[in-house]
């Protein structure tokens, strides 16, 4: 019971760190969406269409 | 006569076992029914459990005379649920109805939905002091992803004995957010907290982005968890076709047709594995306490997560916010938009909790990928 419980205590760690290390290339990858592709103003798009 | 009283000999083969059985489905009849928690899958998964617990019931398999007769019920999880069939396929309806622009708006939010994962690993843990194998503590500990699809894939990856009970702690405890994550909330914040005020201001996301952020989120997730491939991956698909612009009636099939056809499947599906004997034993009492550790940590790690970002931030965040990285959608983000407002009737955080509860969509599905690739 011991050894499964120090093993599940290495998954916990391993396992949050995954989920943050995850979780920052996801914000990472968001960021450069927004940047790369801003979302055009809607004053912007009728400027094109005029 | 006796051919009259033949007709009712299967009464002797009724065990008191069956009968608690059918009370237990009698319950979530009712809590679907009148309490209208999760009616989806409680009335399904009640009626089931009534259906599997007939003496010799024909709905699931059973040996006669040493002949094995195959019951539709087991047919159909060999089918769509040992497969994985119909929880992806449920996934393709669920990332169809979620936008994901209040999160690809305010990118940090995402940080919250991964803190919020912490009840699953500690009650991962934990699971093992009850006596609970690796395997079973991780299938159990994942009734933290607040996110009943996943609870079955990861539970039925590890083939766990346990997943009739696990299921019903997911479903019924992701109905009880509104019960379970105020009080806890309230513990641990301060009035002065739960006040702080978030100006929200709204940031438009292109089009261009919506549809790339699904395709970038699966081939990330794939390249570091490819076991979750299949679970992120299918929700994604979901999200880029509703994103896409040109499939919109298949968008619509997949949010309504077909995410209704596989719930209804799946809720009497799953009802195969309550059969009296694998679910009357005490290990489902701790599976039913430890869901409900899961669902607690998971809000204490979102909220505590907050706080400690609060220690640092110029910008006080309101540490509810935390609480909705706990993947139950929308509920819990409407739980702690009407907790803000009931503390200070102009704080409106539902912008901020709903991109912070759909970052804990995708985080959960993340924590299960994980959990595969982690625990052997």
């Amino acid at each position: 019971m011991l050894a499964n419980f120090f093993a599940s205590l290495k998954v916990m760690g391993l396992g949050m760190l995954g989920i943050f290390s995850v979780a920052v290339v996801l914000v990472i990858i968001m960021i450069v969406l927004n940047k790369l592709f801003p979302a055009k103003h809607e004053s912007d798009e009728k400027t094109q269409e005029d | 006569m006796q051919e009259i009283l033949n007709l009712y000999s299967n009464i002797g083969n009724l065990t008191w076992q069956m009968v608690v059985m059918w009370i237990v489905g009698g319950v979530m009849i009712y809590l679907g029914i009148v309490k209208k928690m999760e009616p989806s899958l409680l009335v399904p998964m009640g009626f089931g459990a009534i259906l599997v617990n007939l003496p010799l019931s024909g709905a699931v398999t059973q040996t006669i005379d040493g002949v094995i007769e195959k019951g539709p019920l087991d047919v159909l999880f060999n089918t769509g649920i040992s497969t994985e069939l119909f929880l992806l396929l449920l996934f393709i309806g669920i990332g169809a109805m979620i936008d994901f622009t209040p999160l690809l708006a305010n990118p940090a939010m995402m940080l919250f939905g991964a803190a919020a994962q912490f009840g699953i690993f500690l009650t991962l843990s934990l699971a093992t002091l009850f006596g609970f194998s690796l395997t079973d503590a991780a299938s159990v500990g994942i009734i933290g992803a607040a996110d009943g699809p996943t609870s079955i894939f990861v539970a039925n990856y590890f083939n766990s004995k346990y997943l009739g009970a696990i299921i019903v702690a997911a479903y019924s405890y992701m109905a009880l957010v509104p019960i379970i994550q105020p009080p806890v909330i309230r513990l641990i914040t301060s009035k002065k907290e739960r006040r702080i005020h978030m100006t929200y201001s709204p940031k438009s996301v292109s089009k261009i982005t919506k549809i790339l952020f699904p395709i970038m989120i699966t081939v990330v997730a794939g390249l570091i968890s490819p076991r979750s491939v299949a679970l992120i991956g299918f929700l994604m698909f979901g999200n880029l076709v509703r994103e896409c612009g040109v499939l919109d009636s298949l968008s619509e099939t997949a949010q309504n047709a077909l995410a209704n056809i596989i719930t209804l499947m799946l809720g009497i599906t799953v009802a195969s594995q309550m059969r009296a004997e694998d679910f009357l034993n005490v290990k489902t009492l701790f599976i039913l306490l430890l869901g409900l550790v899961a669902f607690i940590f998971d809000t204490v790690g979102g909220v505590v997560f907050a706080k400690i970002v609060n220690l640092f931030a110029k910008k006080k965040i309101n540490p509810m916010i935390g609480a909705c990285g706990i993947s139950a959608f929308p509920m819990s983000a409407r739980v702690i938009t009407k907790m803000g407002m009931d503390e200070d009737p102009s704080n409106v955080l539902l912008m901020q909790a709903t991109g912070v509860n759909v970052s804990g969509q995708i985080a959960s599905v993340i924590a299960g990928g994980l959990i595969l690739t982690l625990v052997h």
